[in-house]
């Protein structure tokens, strides 16, 4: 029993649009035929417990995957067939803020965020400190610039890699596991600033999490995976409502049954 | 148990063929980078400068040291040899050629790819780890320009000057032996040292060594790009970086001499 996409926007307007996704890793099937859409300045979250393909997902809507079989579209176009300059031309209008936050740690903060903008645009030196200075400070880092990535809590870290990843002002930002490892204020900031960059910006946002309290406050539609299939695809309030019983076992949080079994745990493996 | 065994086969096989494919795509995109995307696209001079101190300058007391101790080695085990038909004077001959058409490019290379090789593979392992590799494809940053070519063109250029730096510290420490140890006139030595090693035996070396540089280089980026998983992986890959290197540093050595041999 799945709870199909029932969000009224034309479909032809999506910023991505996923479809029928098939991925395996080995002989093991991690997605099972997914499909989704994600439309202009909205906040996708996907959902769901670890292992279910959420992260797969991820890395094969940012190219870093190639499918089995299955689209990814991005401005009417297949990512999965294109080749590296095409590609290139998509990632310039992405950003991506990595579970690890994923600092280059022999550069400073600045050079971090400012690397995007030396590679790709013909920017002179000083612009480019301008620029930067901007996106750390709109992630309240400002005055942290000359500091190098081992000197930051883990929040400054993912504060300074969400600066990297909107320094080339993407219309795309995906967010993998942003409050992972985070403590519940600083997870709280967290999601603050990712409520504020869609109103600022009026990105799409893509957030992969299982950070309930989070998912409830930044999404604006939620997608729920298990087993590398999309089961549910709705609100807040429909979730929230939802009488599908892996949903409502994730909503209330309740534990597997006997997790000690060893059929349980393969089948688990055996969805990724 | 035959059906095991075969299975195990065809799996070590399989592992084998997605391994070379591999080697043999970072092999082909290091090649453009190095040559048609550095002139379409420029080479991070920044970096370079960097990998060239890390690679060469810092790598200069080991190798001086060690090139050092094989020159006094060399001289004394000739000496033992020599002494026997008085021709101590050959001293210089034997300890310049072994150090200038052998050891100097061997030892050398067999150093940096103990010092960098194994940098190179635990650098790039780690950031695969931390996911850095993948910030930098989805910032539509190419891993290879921006990691693998400057190190590769650092090891082109730094690696023959530290095989021409052993080859000098070498030869000196034979001289301080044959002089200060064997009784041997320096002004002697020196001259027979020139007699003995002509400009194509220096160069020879200088040519392994261009070679051993690539070996260092593709081995190490390779290994690292195969880490996978956590700390451990980046563990075992160093080590086999720097086994593979040495062994095949040293293949690539016996191939060189045979085909000198052959052709001389």
């Amino acid at each position: 029993m799945t709870h199909l996409p029932n969000h009224n926007q034309d479909p032809s307007i999506a910023a991505i649009e996923v479809r029928d996704l098939v991925v395996h890793y080995g002989p093991r099937k991690i997605l099972d035929g997914v499909s989704l859409r994600v439309f202009p300045a909205e906040i996708l979250v996907v959902l769901g417990g670890s292992g279910c393909g959420k992260s797969t997902l991820l890395r094969t809507m940012l190219g870093l995957l190639r499918p089995t079989s299955g689209q990814v579209l991005v401005k009417s176009k297949d990512i999965t067939r294109l080749n590296d300059d095409e590609l290139l031309e998509i990632r310039l209008k992405t950003g991506v803020l990595f579970q690890s936050a994923a600092l280059f740690n022999s550069m400073t903060i600045e050079e971090n965020v400012s690397l995007p903008l030396r590679e790709h645009t013909a920017l002179n030196d000083a612009t480019i400190k301008i620029m930067s200075k901007i996106k750390i400070g709109l992630v309240g880092l400002s005055g942290y610039e000359d500091f190098m990535p081992s000197q930051l809590s883990g929040g400054m870290k993912k504060r300074a890699g969400l600066a990297r990843a909107i320094s080339m002002d993407p219309e795309v930002l995906f967010f993998d596991e942003p409050s992972a490892g985070l403590d519940p204020i600083t997870a709280a900031g967290l999601d603050d600033l990712i409520l504020k960059l869609k109103k600022t910006f009026k990105m799409s946002i893509i957030v992969v999490t299982h950070e309930l309290p989070s998912v409830f406050k930044i999404a604006d539609r939620i997608v729920m995976m298990d087993k590398g299939l999309v089961i549910f695809d709705g609100t807040v309030e429909e979730i929230k409502a939802s009488s599908i019983p892996r949903v409502r076992q994730f909503i209330e949080r309740e534990p597997e049954g006997d997790a000690s079994r060893t059929d349980q745990f393969l089948e688990a493996l055996n969805c990724g | 148990m035959v059906r095991y065994l075969l299975g195990y086969i065809g799996h070590w096989a399989g592992k084998a063929v997605a391994n070379l494919h591999q080697a043999a795509r970072l092999i082909n995109q290091t090649a453009y980078w190095l040559t048609i995307g550095s002139f379409k696209k420029g080479v991070r001079v920044g970096s370079l400068i960097h990998e060239m101190t890390a690679v060469g300058f810092n790598s200069i007391p080991i190798v001086a040291v060690i090139a050092f101790c094989i020159g006094m080695i060399l001289a004394l085990q000739a000496a033992y040899q020599l002494r026997r038909i008085g021709a101590m004077v050959y001293v210089a001959d034997l300890v310049s050629l072994s150090i200038a058409r052998e050891l100097g490019p061997m030892l050398t290379a067999i150093i940096v790819a103990g010092r960098s090789g194994a940098a190179f593979t635990a650098e790039i392992g780690s950031m695969k780890v931390a996911e850095e590799i993948d910030a930098l494809v989805t910032m539509g940053l190419n891993p290879i320009k921006f990691l693998v070519v400057p190190k590769f063109m650092a090891m082109l250029l730094m690696l023959p000057c530290l095989t021409l730096l052993a080859d000098l510290t070498g030869m000196v420490a034979g001289g301080v032996i044959g002089v200060a140890s064997l009784g041997l006139d320096a002004g002697v030595y020196y001259q027979q040292t020139l007699r003995a090693v002509a400009m194509k035996d220096i160069v020879g070396g200088l040519v392994k060594s261009l070679s051993f540089a690539c070996i260092i280089t593709l081995v190490g980026v390779h290994q690292g790009f195969l880490v996978e998983g956590g700390a451990t992986s980046v563990g075992e890959r160093t080590t086999s970086s720097v086994v593979t290197s040495i062994f095949l540093i040293i293949l690539a050595d016996c191939f060189f001499t045979t085909l000198s041999y052959i052709f001389t």
